[in-house]
């Protein structure tokens, strides 16, 4: 799992309403390499949640790697350092084994294998 | 700019728009104005004169030779794209055009330093090495000056024939001869059909897609480095690696835990797939219900295309959250105690087509960026709604192309290509909703649970799903020309 896939998702049991953002407990992780696009990585800025973001990093032990608070769009157009720092952030670090717990009830949907398991049970719908 | 675009002749209800979608990856349009348009667009074209629709010998109006190039390349269906260099019904009145074809786009490719090479191709006919000689001798009038070669050309030039074949040998019917005469601007590369075949996949499972459905599904698409692509039903990952072939970036979930994480083994999965071709791995893969998607409140236009094969129930019917809680019909949950909850196995409610495609257009119109493309399969009982089939609808989305392939002489699919309109909203989300009732209440009894299945698999002659044609193919009286069968 990225952390643009962290990004993405929510504890949707029912009657949760801060299911967002999910605590992400790393116990394995590694690096994939993606290809560099800086026209997608533009493009998906501003639909990323900044602070869920770093937070997911420093989960990996990244404290420094992208600053706390977000960057202006237009310094991401110019500074390509920063750009390659939130496209290895967000597309490259991939979580094998852990685990994403909800910050309302705690609810722990594994990752195994580098998959989140986001299915509810019988009595969370 | 007019080329000659010759298909191969099948999945003929797939060429032309196929055509299209890379003409509009390739910017035959012109750059799009904030992102999407209002109205689908569509080239211009038209068919030798007499000729059947399903002639593989089109014309087409492109921007330039540089885009008919791309398209050719990256297409399956198109055959090669021809700057036509002359027609005619007889080889007197194809040498009367060619002499006509302006001598400056001629002699670019006549030069004494360049190599050519001549091929002679005919639709519906075989013809004799000694034929295909005499005809090449044939086209002496044209002053080619540079050298031969048969491997490795500059340029190709193409003679190719289509005969009045005689009746009833599966080909659309022929009025008049015609014989073509054109330079290659590009050829597909079906190269990369056997290197995706299925039958060399490490991982596959029961509906994996056919890799050429496939490739043109990425192609509907609009796939190409720089875009995410999300397939909600990934199962083996088998439409993925065809976006992941052309560069995009790709997303998949699936509810069945079995095949997206576990597969068969550590070297017989979905990742497995993506390594066995060289292709970047798929961004994500995760367990999740399309019917209760995990996705964050606030999160929209991410995808670029969502492109999948929803379940149909016929060979595989889609599953959903909240089993055992909707069979008991009771208003206590179910409830899993504490000590169990860790390996805990939800169980799970089948889920209708027509929940599954809503489902799929409330995600679609959320979760694509304007402009974005949603790409899906969608069954059709052939008796049924044969003539006019309905497909659904949802304000967000213009409807750009339907390809039907039929499956059985019961039911077909078609491919849906969608292109998102505009943004999404509350007033459309309820507008949606009212046309998915209107739309469930009129058309689809048969995408209710397990409808489809038994109209796909009714016995013989027990009435309703029989139409009269499929009786009378079972007497022998074959239709002559079996058109999208093909």
């Amino acid at each position: 799992m990225r952390l643009l896939t962290h990004n993405m998702l929510a504890c949707n049991i029912k009657g949760v309403t801060n299911g967002y953002p999910l605590r992400l407990e790393a116990e394995k992780w590694v690096e994939k390499e993606v290809d560099f696009n800086a026209d997608f990585l533009r493009g998906v800025f501003p639909k990323i949640d900044w602070p869920a973001l770093v937070g997911a990093a420093r989960a990996l032990g990244f404290h420094d790697l992208l600053p706390v608070d977000a960057p202006d769009p237009s310094v991401l157009a110019s500074d390509d350092e920063l750009l390659r720092r939130f496209h290895r952030a967000l597309l490259q670090l991939h979580v094998e084994e852990g685990g994403l717990v909800c910050p309302e009830t705690s609810r722990r949907f594994p990752i195994n294998k580098g998959i989140p398991n986001m299915l509810l049970h019988e009595d969370e719908v | 700019m007019w080329f000659l675009c010759v298909f191969f002749h099948r999945l003929l209800d797939y060429r032309r728009p196929e055509v299209e979608s890379l003409a509009e990856l390739f910017g035959a349009f012109g750059p799009a104005e904030d992102g999407g348009r209002d109205h689908p667009l569509s080239l211009e074209w038209s068919l030798p004169e007499n000729h059947h629709i399903d002639s593989p010998f089109h014309f087409v109006d492109l921007p330039s030779e540089e885009v008919a190039r791309n398209i050719a390349r990256r297409s399956l269906l198109v055959k090669g794209i021809y700057e036509l260099w002359g027609e005619g019904a007889t080889h007197n009145d194809l040498e009367k055009a060619i002499r006509c074809f302006p001598e400056e786009r001629k002699s670019p490719y006549l030069k004494p330093e360049s190599s050519f090479r001549i091929i002679v191709d005919s639709f519906g006919k075989v013809m004799s090495f000694q034929e295909q000689n005499d005809r090449i001798l044939g086209l002496g009038y044209i002053p080619f000056k540079g050298r031969v070669d048969l491997s490795n050309p500059d340029h190709k030039f193409w003679l190719m024939e289509i005969d009045d074949y005689g009746e009833n040998n599966g080909l659309p019917p022929v009025v008049v001869k015609r014989i073509f005469f054109g330079r290659e601007v590009g050829a597909a590369d079906r190269k990369l059909l056997p290197t995706y075949q299925l039958k060399s996949r490490k991982y596959i499972g029961p509906t994996s897609m056919d890799a050429e459905i496939a490739f043109l599904m990425a192609n509907q698409g609009l796939a190409q480095p720089g875009k995410l692509i999300y397939d909600p039903f990934v199962g083996t990952g088998s439409i993925l690696i065809a976006a992941a072939h052309f560069g995009a970036m790709t997303m998949g979930a699936d509810i069945d835990i079995r095949i997206v994480r576990d597969g068969r083994g550590p070297d017989c999965n979905v990742w497995s797939n993506f390594e066995q071709y060289g292709l970047r791995m798929p961004l994500s893969l995760m367990r999740s219900d399309n019917n209760l998607p995990p996705w964050r409140s606030g999160l929209k236009e991410v995808f670029d295309a969502i492109i999948c094969d929803p379940p149909y129930g016929v060979r595989a019917g889609g599953r959903k959250s909240g089993g055992r809680k909707l069979l008991k019909g009771v208003v206590d949950p179910y409830t899993i105690p504490e000590e169990k909850r860790l390996d805990h196995i939800p169980s799970t409610a089948s889920y209708s087509l027509v929940e599954c495609v809503n489902d799929l257009l409330e995600l679609a119109a959320r979760m694509l960026v304007v402009g974005g493309r949603l790409v899906f399969f969608f069954p059709v009982l052939r008796d049924d709604v044969a003539a006019d089939p309905k497909f659904p609808e949802h304000p967000c989305f213009a409807l750009i192309a339907a390809c039907e392939q039929i499956l059985s002489l019961r039911y077909s699919r078609y491919l849906l290509t969608m292109a998102k309109t505009g943004t999404y909203t509350e007033e459309i989300s309820e507008l949606a909703r009212k046309k998915h009732l209107e739309f469930r209440e009129n058309h689809l009894k048969w995408m209710e649970e397990g409808n489809l299945h038994s109209g796909v698999f009714a016995p013989a002659g027990s009435g309703t799903t029989i139409s009269g044609k499929a009786k009378l193919d079972r007497e022998g009286n074959k239709p002559k020309y079996r058109g999208k069968f093909v």
